[in-house]
Order: C-alpha cells, then sequence, then structure tokens
C-alpha cells in the first residue's frame, strides 16, 4: 500500500513545516508542503497545520491567516471528514477559523515558553484519527513553544467540552497528574488539546513533530503521528476522499 | 468621501489580562497607589472612503465583526470622524 498523502500548510511565517516534513518518512508519511496561496489540497488523506506564526501574528494569532485562500478548502475537507491536525500557531488558526471552539491568548506570565512537557492523554477515542494510538490517561511527553498559549473558553464552552469528552489532552505532571503547576500558561482546565465534534480534527499546543526522533530529546510525538497512519489504512473513505 | 475610525479592541471583561495587571503593578511601584486596576488593549486607527456616515458606520462594523475583534474574547468600540485634513500625498504635493 502506497504512504499516505499529508498536506503541510506552509502559510508566511510559519516554522514548524520543515520539522514535519523531515520526520514524515519515519512515521509512513508522502508529505508534501502546501502554500497558503494555493486553492485545493491536490487530493491528500490527511492535512498539518504546523506552528510558527503565521503573517507575523499581527493582529492576533491565526487572525490573517484564517482567510488565506487554502482555508476553505481545509474547512471543506475537514466537513467530509477528512483528519486535520494544528499544533501551536495550527492550532490558533482553527480556532480564528471557528474549526475549534474557544481561543489562545497571552501566556499567564507573558513569557514565552519553550520547554518539554508532560501532557496527560484523555479520551483518546474521542479523537481516533489522532490519538487512536495512545491510552487513556497516558503521559506523554512534548516540547511546548508558546508565548500565546492560554486556552480560553467560555464556561458554556467549557462544560460542554468536558462533557462530550473532547478535551484530549491536559497539561499534567511526569505521572500524569494535572495539577496547577504543570500548567505552562494558564490555560482553562489545563488544555493544551481539543478535538471537534467528529473527532477528526485535533488542536494542541505542543509540538509532536519536534519530539519524533530519541536524538532530539524524546520520540512520544511519534504515537500521535503513527496513530494518523495507522487510522488512515483503517479507512476505506481514504482512498476515495483522494479522488 | 474619507473618514477615520478609532477601533478600540479589548479582551472581554473577566478574562485575565496579565499585562494589564503587569503595568497596574508597575504604576503601584511609582507610588501611584490608587491604582487599582488596568485592562490594556490595542488602538487601531482605518483609514477609508465611504459615501456617507451610515455607510461609514456599517463599514467599521463589518471590519470589527470580520477580522478586528474576535468575540470569542473581544469586544470593539469605536469612534469614527470625517477626515477632513489633507491626505498625505496632497499635504506633499
Amino acid at each position: 500500500m502506497s504512504p499516505p498523502r499529508i498536506a503541510v500548510v506552509v502559510f508566511p511565517g510559519t516554522w514548524s513545516d520543515r520539522d514535519f516534513l523531515d520526520v514524515a518518512p519515519l512515521v509512513g508519511w508522502d508529505a508534501r508542503p502546501v502554500w497558503h496561496a494555493e486553492r485545493e489540497l491536490g487530493g491528500v488523506d490527511a492535512v498539518v497545520l504546523p506552528g510558527g506564526f503565521a503573517h507575523g501574528d499581527y493582529l492576533r494569532t491565526g487572525a490573517i491567516a484564517r482567510f488565506s485562500p487554502i482555508m476553505p478548502a481545509i474547512e471543506s475537507f475537514a466537513a467530509s471528514g477528512g483528519a486535520v491536525l494544528g499544533s501551536c500557531n495550527g492550532f490558533q488558526v482553527l480556532c480564528e477559523a471557528g474549526m475549534l471552539p474557544g481561543a489562545l491568548l497571552r501566556n499567564d506570565h507573558l513569557e514565552f515558553r519553550c520547554d518539554w512537557q508532560w501532557l496527560r492523554v484523555e479520551a483518546p477515542a474521542s479523537c481516533p484519527a489522532w490519538l487512536g494510538q495512545i491510552a487513556d490517561g497516558q503521559p506523554i511527553r512534548l516540547p511546548i513553544s508558546h508565548g500565546e498559549g492560554r486556552y480560553y473558553a467560555d464556561e458554556a464552552t467549557l462544560s460542554q467540552l468536558e462533557a462530550t469528552q473532547r478535551v484530549v489532552l491536559r497539561y499534567a505532571e511526569a505521572d500524569g497528574r494535572v495539577t496547577s503547576d504543570a500548567n505552562p500558561n494558564g490555560s482553562l482546565h489545563g488544555i493544551a488539546g481539543i478535538t471537534n465534534g467528529r473527532g477528526n480534527v485535533l488542536g494542541l499546543m505542543p509540538h509532536p513533530e519536534r519530539a519524533a526522533e530519541a536524538e532530539v530529546g524524546g520520540s512520544d510525538g511519534r504515537l500521535i503521528l503513527r496513530s494518523l497512519t495507522t487510522w488512515l489504512a483503517e479507512q476505506p473513505v481514504a482512498a476515495e476522499r483522494r479522488l | 468621501m474619507r473618514w477615520i475610525a478609532e477601533v478600540h479592541v479589548q479582551l472581554r471583561p473577566g478574562i485575565a489580562d496579565p499585562e494589564g495587571l503587569t503595568i497596574a503593578g508597575g504604576l503601584r511601584a511609582l507610588g501611584f497607589a490608587s491604582v487599582s486596576d488596568v485592562r490594556s488593549g490595542k488602538l487601531l486607527r482605518v483609514s477609508f472612503e465611504a459615501d456617507e456616515v451610515d455607510q461609514a458606520r456599517s463599514q467599521v462594523e463589518a471590519m470589527c465583526r470580520r477580522l478586528l475583534a474576535n468575540p470569542v474574547m473581544e469586544t470593539a468600540t469605536w469612534e469614527l470622524r470625517a477626515d477632513d485634513e489633507p491626505s498625505e500625498e496632497a499635504r506633499l504635493a
């Protein structure tokens, strides 16, 4: 079977696209960059919005990027059930575009935080495309690298996210306990990642692509990236979606 | 005719504003002991063309709604005035 084709979207100012492209062969992906000014994804099995500072993050993070020519194609791809991952700036773009609820605000301590971070994976069945190979409650360790990662949503939205098990990643201690000390940015409910109602769109502040090789300090990111590879292999519709 | 809209964007009330808190602390450290709160935000000065005031108003409203503020976390208020100053090009000519 040929490897799944993954679009890695590149906005002006994106910086993690090359890391995703670099680790793609390690997780069985045939990944290619897609420039933001394109209007079609060109027959792919999944879409990644990487981290960075799209359009300088001017006005708000992701505010300009969400109006990029490629965004309607990504929105309709997701609406048809296609798997979409937004990491860091990509998560911010997904929130601005309304593809995920809430927003990412300035870190509560006002500092840019670049560090290794433990996370607890919760309800991976809510997002089988990206978390299918991870156990419920499993602690994983990924890098974070952001100045604006404080997840915010109003009380009603938070309640709905919790009730429907759409909070799938929380900042945690190494043993998986979610504590306020482990929260690196003041995110409400310690939220590091959420999924949409259908479970095909994942937004997370950490960087799985920066933790896909033991040589760089950790490989837990592969659990997320490989989950997609496995999930796609199980999807009879994936091949059709390319057409 | 030309118009200028000054759009003030702020975090919604109740959302923690660490930048405002830090500035308030700075003011108190300088001796302004009575400062109880600072809310930060941004000011956007938009120059644009519209035939008459109602059209100008609806344009500013649309700008705020579509791009300038994210209603999830922000509010936008604005003031509109006719721009009767000569334009930069006219002034230099």
